[in-house]
Parts: structure tokens; C-alpha cells; sequence
């Protein structure tokens, strides 16, 4: 067990101006399980193989519990990448693809049974452990390719993408699977996605990561609900945040026909470099749906309403100018009662609920307030 | 419904068209297929025959399936022996609108040999050694290009046989990634793996008691490991030398030639007062001798092959006292007399067996085997009848050698069925 740190940890590929990482700060504590998660070429796969040792770091350190390791072998720095092979073995018993690689390491005979029967009981594959992999469904043999970096007894695990290659079913099980058998294991491991739902939905803490820089890093909670800057606002969450810049004119923001009274922190935080400006952004389920004329209401025509049963999301655009929009998309999103939804082509009028609008500099798109 | 069905290649063959994408893999019938593959595979691979070629399919997440592309189409272009990729095809949906799995189509590998089938088959008890040479200077070769393999064994490589000896391929290249130059890190972390995977590959041969008690799984993999450092370092390592001693910058080449590779660039040093010498080779060039057999003959073959038949140029050479002749024209002479109609004696229906220059490689084996026997010189007329009715005769089909044929779908009790119908 150990913690893992990365010290203003530096990766720069030959060739390139700029750092595929850059300084990286992030101190990950003994168990955790933390999710780097970021889009494409965000720098989350360099990071985690600097870690592995399988990339250079070109500045700063790289620490697993009191030791530098950023000169090490991979394969002495006692660590497990987890599912980068999980052929199993069609004759050998499910007891032996999961000891194998002790036997190599010339482990005791005794030592690997023991520790094969304690990942078995974990993984509840004891049952199966003399049979061979044939007599194993597919979350099992999963099961069996996670017991083998179980036996290793590693410092941490290490999981770049594990899910990439499941079809859809098994990628929703394996993630709950591999999130509840990591807080039974209590091992210190460090994951890969880019996928903002799978961070969401199974890490203690996530960092976000774009362009090589960290973003921030928090709980899933703190994610959500206190984006540090309007990447992570727009990167976090599903349905994306609507975001837009708008004009500030006496402390109040011009949302379309509204007026939003900006908090007296986020006003006073707004600098000359702004332009007069703000970012602002909330979340679809932030909006509440009013009748026309209500104070601070904003008025958003009707595109496309989409009924999920137990949801429905409004698809829309922004009536009296303004440019606001959820994530990659040219539209606004509202979060409606299913049982009262508007028809395409209608317009809705909609507030945002108290304390739930996000302020950002429109210079920096640092959080504000 | 396939109107969604979108084939990305750099060239399309109509007739992909044609094959059943709006059935799961699993179910395609019997009569589209090829063969079944034989081997450990985390996917669902087929193999069809479309005009005139053998093509693997397999069944892959679409982002993994583009990736592994356009990672392949890289590799041929570095001129890596890999197999070559053909297309992937996305947008598959089956009679009901589900959504099936993109594929990825590859050329099926002519007269390439998996490795279960070569233990399955009785072979010198070398075999595994040999192989697991092959091995080594494919993924040294993939590592002075810079490609990271992360995940190789056996199983992600075909063979070929290559005079005595074999030559690898990668075929799976899921986990791999190119990069400018590896780090000692990336290249240390690909042959702890690959010594891990093979021995546990080779653990499981055992297991099936598909492998000869003597062979030694650990001495094998750790073979691999010794193998390639040894390569490695001769590519790659320098040499220093007394500046007198410049004999040594041309002994250093020849020696990296004898491994099968040219020296595209050497780094030369001297120290300050110039008594030291320091050469490195900076880019390295596999195929010294199939570079040259192509360019004196046009002959396409491996490296060993090359090697051989190169030799048997010389000898001709000597024997026709051509030698200070040009030896291109001689070059000429020898494919016309020598190599075409040795080849062309086999019979066509034979032809199916190995390659060419397998066979010539093979016939000249033969030839000194048979001459040794009667005590005198054996014409290789004579040699290749003699070689056609008492070895190739006899000797499997390894054109496409492919797996099981479709319609024989191994027993329940086979621990290896499951393979052919579940993924993961």
C-alpha cells in the first residue's frame, strides 16, 4: 500500500514545443482510487505511463510512497498495469492463470495457492479455481485477468482505458465490478478515462486534466458543483452545462431579455481585463421552467424536446441574442417535468435556481466567487 | 438494414459488400467462411475468401478498431513485417436495428504459420528456440522504429518459415503505439511481458500436453530476453578503438550485415588528442541480404532465404568461373537457369505447400543430403525429383494454413471451443 505522488512532474517529447505534461502536482493517498480523465491528447494516458515508467519524465519527480522512483524500472517499481492482457489460458485451470506469473517469479508452490484462494474469495471465483476458464462466463473472466495483478500483490494498480474494448453491457458490470472490488482491496489505483460518466461514477476523486495542464482535482461532488474554471464546467456532466458570456451592466448580467443580479463576490471579482463581461453557466436540471414576465425569467425557443420517461430535456436556443450553449452543441438545454412537456416551436420561459449559477472570468475562465 | 454500414480502406473492394455484416461474426454460415481460427483470441475472428484473397475479420470497438488501422497502415509504411490492413467496416446493425460491433479486415498472411500450429504439428525439437529467435529481431525491429508493442507473445505473431530458420510478424497490434524514439523504460516493459506471456503461453501448451516434456517454458522465455539484449546491443551499442585500428569501422558493418542488417548512418567521435575512436551505428536497416537479392534478381523473399539463395549464386559464380564478371548479368543467368526451373518442377497442384524459395531453399538441403547418401554429386534436376516424390509429397498445405475448417466446429469438451464463439 503506499501513496502516490507526482511533483511538478514534467513529460516533453522530443520534437515538441510544448509539454504533453505539464508540471503535474497531484498527491494521490494510500487506497484512493483516482480517475484521470480528460479529452484526447489531454495529457491523462502520458501521465499515467510516466507513473508505469514506460515515459520519460523530463522535470520533476515521481514518487510511490517515500520513494523517487522516476528512474526506475518498470518492473521494479511495484506496480500492476491491470487488463493489458487478459487472454486466459484455455488449458490451464483458473487457479493457474491466475498464479502463473508467481511461478515464473519462482514463488513457493504453497505461497501461490494461499495467495490465489485469497484473490479467489475476493473475486468470487473460489468455486471455479480448479476448472478451467471454458466454464467461466465473460464478467468472470474478467474477474480472473483482475486476480492475476491481485496475486502480484502490487503498491497500486494501474487501468488505462480497461473498458475501451467491452461492448456496452459488460463496460456498465465491469465498472462497478472493478469500483467495488478496488475499495475491498483497498489498493492505491490510478485510472484512465475519457469518459466524464465512468469518472463520475467510480472514482474517489478525479483529476481533470486538458492540454497537458491539471484542471483541478476534487471529489466527484466538488466536480460538479464547484467547477474550478469553464473547462472542467463544460467537461463535467451529462447533459453538458449551458455557458455563455454576456454583458454586465451595474452588477446585473443580460441573459437574453433577462437581468441576473450577479452575487456581490463574483461582481467584485470582475477585472478590466473582462471587458465588461462574464462567463456564466448552469446546468440543465438548475433551470426551472416559469410563466412569461417572471422576474429574471429568460426566454428560450423550442428546437427539440426529448422524453426519457423519468426526464425530458428541452433542446433550444436562446430567444433576444446572447450566445449560450451546452457543451459542443449550438443549443441550450433545459431539464422539463416529463409530464408537461412544450411542443417543438414553442417558447419557454426559464429561471436558474437560487445559488446555482457559475460564475467564470470572461478573460481567464477562472471560477469566480 | 445496412445502409448505414460505412467500410473506411485505402482501397475498397466491392465485394466486401457482399459478405453478411447484419450477422454477428458468431453466426456467419458455414459457407462464407474460410476456416475458424485456431489460438488464443479476445475476439471473434473469421477468416473468408473474397476474389482471390484470404481475409481475417474481426469483431472490435469501433474507436479500437480505427486506431489498430491506422496504427498497421504506419507499420507497412516503416516497412515492419506485419500484417496488412485492409479496411474497417462500422455502422453494422442486424435485422432488428441493434447494433453489432465495427470490424477490422486484414490480409491474411500467405504460407504464415501460427504458433500452435507449428507445436501441433512434429517438428525438430528446436522448434520453440527458433521461434523465439524470429521473435527477437521482430520486436527488435519494432523498437528501433519506435513502435511499443504492450502486449507481445506468440499468439500476437505468425511465423514464416525462412530457410532453417522462421520469421515473425505481428498481428495484433490493439495495444500498440508508435513513438519517435522508445524509452529504455518502454523497451524493458515490452520484454518483461513478452517473457511472461510466452512462458505462459508455452505453460499452457504444456498443460494441453501439446509440448514436449523436455522444453523448458522459463528457459525460453528467458531465452527471448537474451536474445534480444544480445541484438540490441549489437545495433545499437558502440564500439571504441585505438585510432589505428580503422579496420574495425568496416569489420563493425560487416558484422552487423552478417545479422541481416545495413548501417544507414554511423556516428563516428574521436577524444580531444584523437588516440580514441568511438562509432555507433545511428539508423539501422534490416534486410541486408533480401535488399540485395532483390535488387541483383527481383526475388521478393526473407532474410535467411535470401541469405541462402545468395549463396548459391556465389557458387554458381564460381562453378560457371564468372566471378569477375558483372553480377547483375550473372545474377540473371543463375534466376533463368537455376532458380526458375528448379521452382518450376515442382508440380502446380505442390505449389501449395511452401513458398519458392522456401522450396529452392529446401531442394538444395535435399541435393547435399542425397549426394552425401549415393557419394557422388547429385544434378539438382535430379535433386528436385527426388526431393518432390519423397518430401514435398508428403508435406501439409501451408498456403493458407488457417485453423479448423468451418465446418468442423471443435467438440464441447475441447477446453479450447469456447474460444471460437465468446469474446473477453
Amino acid at each position: 500500500m503506499a501513496t502516490v505522488t507526482f511533483d511538478k512532474a514534467t513529460r516533453v517529447y522530443p520534437g515538441t514545443e510544448r509539454p504533453a505534461v505539464d508540471q503535474l502536482d497531484l498527491h494521490i493517498e494510500d487506497g484512493e482510487f483516482l480517475v484521470l480523465v480528460g479529452p484526447s491528447g489531454c495529457g491523462k494516458s502520458t501521465s499515467l505511463r510516466m507513473l508505469a515508467g514506460l515515459e520519460d519524465v523530463n522535470g520533476g519527480a515521481i514518487l510511490i510512497g517515500d520513494r523517487d522512483v522516476t528512474d526506475v524500472q518498470p518492473k521494479d517499481r511495484d506496480i500492476a498495469m491491470v487488463f493489458q492482457n487478459y487472454a486466459l489460458y484455455p488449458h490451464m485451470s483458473v487457479a493457474d492463470n491466475m498464479g502463473f506469473a508467481l511461478k515464473i517469479a519462482g514463488t513457493p508452490k504453497a505461497e501461490i495457492r494461499q495467495r490465489v484462494e485469497e484473490a479467489a474469495k475476493i473475486l468470487d471465483l473460489t468455486e471455479y479455481l480448479d476448472r478451467k476458464p471454458k466454464a467461466l462466463s465473460g464478467g468472470q473472466r474478467q474477474r480472473v485477468a483482475m486476480g492475476r495483478a491481485i496475486v502480484r500483490q502490487p503498491q497500486v494498480f494501474l487501468m488505462d482505458e480497461p473498458l475501451s474494448n467491452l461492448d456496452a453491457k459488460l463496460r456498465v458490470q465491469t465498472r462497478t465490478q472493478i469500483a467495488s472490488l478496488q475499495r475491498r482491496l483497498g489498493v492505491t489505483t490510478v485510472y484512465v478515462t475519457h469518459d466524464q460518466t465512468e469518472a463520475l461514477t467510480m472514482g474517489d476523486r478525479i483529476a481533470v486534466l486538458s492540454a497537458g495542464v491539471l484542471q483541478q482535482v476534487g471529489t466527484p461532488r466538488e466536480m460538479y458543483d464547484k467547477p474550478a474554471n469553464v473547462f472542467v464546467a463544460g467537461f463535467i456532466g451529462s447533459p453538458a452545462m449551458n455557458i455563455g458570456t454576456f454583458d454586465v451592466t451595474d452588477g446585473k448580467a443580460q441573459v437574453g431579455g433577462a437581468s441576473i443580479t450577479l452575487d456581490r463576490a463574483v461582481a467584485d471579482g470582475i477585472t478590466p481585463a473582462d471587458g465588461g463581461r462574464v462567463t456564466l453557466g448552469f446546468r440543465p436540471e438548475s433551470l426551472d421552467v416559469v410563466s412569461s414576465g417572471s422576474e429574471g425569467a429568460f426566454e428560450v425557443d423550442v428546437t427539440l424536446v426529448e422524453e426519457l420517461g423519468s426526464d425530458a430535456f428541452v433542446y433550444g436556443t436562446l430567444k433576444n441574442g446572447g450566445d449560450l450553449h451546452a457543451g459542443d452543441s449550438n443549443q441550450v438545454i433545459v431539464r422539463i417535468d416529463p409530464r408537461n412537456v412544450p411542443d417543438k416551436g414553442d417558447t419557454i420561459s426559464v429561471t436558474i435556481k437560487p445559488e446555482q449559477t457559475h460564475a467564470f472570468s470572461a478573460a481567464t475562465g477562472e471560477r469566480l466567487g | 438494414m445496412t445502409h448505414n454500414l460505412q467500410i473506411t480502406a485505402a482501397r475498397p473492394d466491392p465485394a466486401l459488400l457482399d459478405l453478411p455484416w447484419d450477422t454477428p461474426l458468431i453466426s456467419w454460415p458455414d459457407d462464407v467462411l474460410a476456416a475458424l481460427p485456431r489460438g488464443i483470441s479476445r475476439h471473434v475472428v473469421r477468416f473468408v475468401r473474397l476474389s482471390g484473397r484470404v481475409l481475417a475479420i474481426k469483431e472490435i470497438g469501433e474507436s479500437v478498431a480505427y486506431r489498430e488501422y491506422e496504427l498497421l497502415r504506419r507499420l507497412n509504411r516503416l516497412d515492419v513485417p506485419s500484417v496488412v490492413p485492409v479496411g474497417v467496416i462500422t455502422g453494422r446493425r442486424d435485422a432488428n436495428g441493434e447494433r453489432l460491433e465495427a470490424v477490422l479486415v486484414t490480409e491474411h498472411l500467405q504460407f504464415s504459420l501460427p504458433y500452435r500450429a507449428l507445436f501441433s504439428q512434429s517438428l525438430r525439437p528446436d522448434t520453440a528456440t527458433r521461434l523465439i529467435d524470429a521473435l527477437a529481431v521482430l520486436l527488435v525491429r519494432l523498437h528501433l522504429v519506435g513502435f511499443y508493442w504492450g502486449d507481445v507473445s506468440l499468439s500476437n505473431t505468425l511465423f514464416r518459415r525462412d530457410a532453417e530458420t522462421f520469421s515473425a510478424y505481428l498481428v495484433d497490434a490493439e495495444t500498440g503505439d508508435l513513438h519517435r524514439e522508445l524509452t529504455p523504460g518502454q523497451r524493458n516493459y515490452d520484454i518483461d511481458l513478452a517473457r511472461t506471456n510466452i512462458i505462459g503461453e508455452l505453460m499452457d501448451l504444456a498443460a494441453g500436453e501439446m509440448l514436449d516434456e523436455e522444453v523448458d517454458e522459463v528457459g525460453i522465455g528467458d531465452a527471448l530476453v537474451e536474445r534480444y539484449n544480445e541484438l540490441w546491443e549489437a545495433l545499437t551499442g558502440a564500439e571504441y578503438f585505438v585510432a589505428d585500428d580503422r579496420w574495425r569501422v568496416d569489420a563493425h558493418i560487416e558484422r552487423l550485415n552478417r545479422l541481416g542488417f545495413d548501417v544507414g548512418e554511423l556516428e563516428m567521435t574521436t577524444d580531444i588528442d584523437g588516440t580514441t575512436v568511438r562509432i555507433q551505428p545511428k539508423v539501422v536497416d534490416a534486410g541486408h541480404h533480401s535488399n540485395r537479392l532483390f535488387r541483383l534478381t527481383g526475388l521478393d523473399v526473407q532474410e535467411n532465404q535470401a541469405r541462402r539463395l545468395l549463396n548459391d549464386l556465389d557458387s554458381y559464380a564460381a562453378a560457371t568461373g564468372r566471378q569477375n564478371d558483372s553480377e547483375q548479368l550473372v545474377a540473371h543467368d543463375w534466376l533463368r537457369k537455376v532458380f526458375e526451373p528448379t521452382v518450376n518442377a515442382v508440380p502446380r497442384d505442390l505449389r501449395r505447400k511452401l513458398e519458392p524459395a522456401q522450396i529452392f531453399h529446401e531442394v538444395l538441403d535435399h541435393r547435399w543430403f542425397i549426394s552425401e547418401r549415393a557419394g557422388r554429386d547429385i544434378p539438382l534436376p535430379e535433386a528436385v525429383a527426388s526431393y518432390v516424390e519423397d518430401v514435398l509429397r508428403h508435406r501439409p498445405d501451408e498456403k493458407s494454413l488457417l485453423g479448423l475448417p468451418p465446418g468442423e466446429r471443435p467438440s464441447e469438451d475441447d477446453p479450447e471451443s469456447d474460444y471460437f464463439h465468446l469474446s473477453t
